[in-house]
């Protein structure tokens, strides 16, 4: 496929963004870059300046809404993509109603119980869509352990093994690669070519 | 009995076992654990109730934090 033919599919898809931290922002940025036609994203937090060893925002966004930074940054990228911003803390019947009309939902947050909340949401209220979680980023270095994996439409990326501490801080490589790695497994999935759409196709 | 976990295939002696057993088994003792059998997610309610059988495709994620 030429680029121009994954831009003339991309652009009238979808993805609903759970989170706009470090795997958020830098997955908008991936997706806004390929030519994705919509963008869904979420979050309640503001810009700080510790958020800049990863995040895709700049010292000159500190103290704005991070959805509307987020907005600012897309444009900037590619004015075509367009963004729906929700400046609110995620709770499940929200997940239910933002996200019922993406192709596909990325998991960005940052703490397990969230996670769980998405997680169990998507399975229950909303079966036929594909999520993409970000599982394991903190620290540096340990290339090998990233990795992803399948289940139906449940995508892991990450190392699922670190998790955030004082001295496993997350930092821009890894988390720039997870977040680029849900990117990645979205266009898969958006194009046709995910292994369980490969699968379902040939029963 | 024999099963896929986390993409691996595992033997037991057991020919079958319930969730609860499985992570005794393996010595899973996550707080934030997800349990997939077959692609259906098991509440945790049901960890003591739902079976594990021969052949079955199980997933054990663990969630951590970071995002």
């Amino acid at each position: 496929m030429t680029f121009e033919e994954v831009k003339h599919i991309l652009k009238t898809k979808t993805v609903g963004i759970a989170g706009c931290g470090g795997l958020g922002s830098n997955c908008a940025v991936a997706l806004a870059r390929v030519g994705i036609g919509r963008l869904v994203v979420a979050d309640f937090d503001l810009v700080e300046e510790g958020n800049l060893n990863r995040q895709f925002y700049f010292y000159d966004q500190i103290g704005m809404l991070k959805v509307s930074a987020l907005k600012q940054n897309l444009f900037r990228i590619n004015p075509d993509v367009r963004v729906n911003t929700f400046d609110i803390r995620l709770c499940q019947s929200d997940i239910i109603e933002i996200f019922s009309k993406c192709d596909v939902i990325v998991e960005a947050f940052d703490k397990p119980e969230m996670k769980y909340m998405i997680l169990d949401a998507v399975h229950n209220y909303m079966p036929e869509k594909f999520l993409v979680m970000g599982v394991g980023m903190a620290g540096w270095g340990g290339n090998n352990l990233i990795h992803s994996r399948q289940s139906d439409k449940l995508i892991i990326c990450g190392d699922e093994k670190n998790a955030i501490s004082e001295k496993c801080p997350p930092l821009a490589p890894r988390v720039g690669i997870v977040a680029n790695m849900q990117a990645n497994a979205v266009m898969e999935i958006l194009l046709g070519t995910n292994e369980h759409q490969i699968h379902t196709e040939h029963q | 009995m024999k099963i896929i976990l986390n993409n691996k295939e595992e033997v037991f002696d057991a020919p079958q076992f319930t969730v609860n057993e499985l992570l005794q088994a393996k010595k899973f003792t996550f707080k934030m654990l997800v349990i997939k059998v077959n692609g259906q997610l098991i509440k945790k309610s049901d960890y003591s109730s739902a079976l594990i059988n021969d052949g079955d495709d199980v997933m054990v994620l663990h969630l951590i934090s970071g995002g």
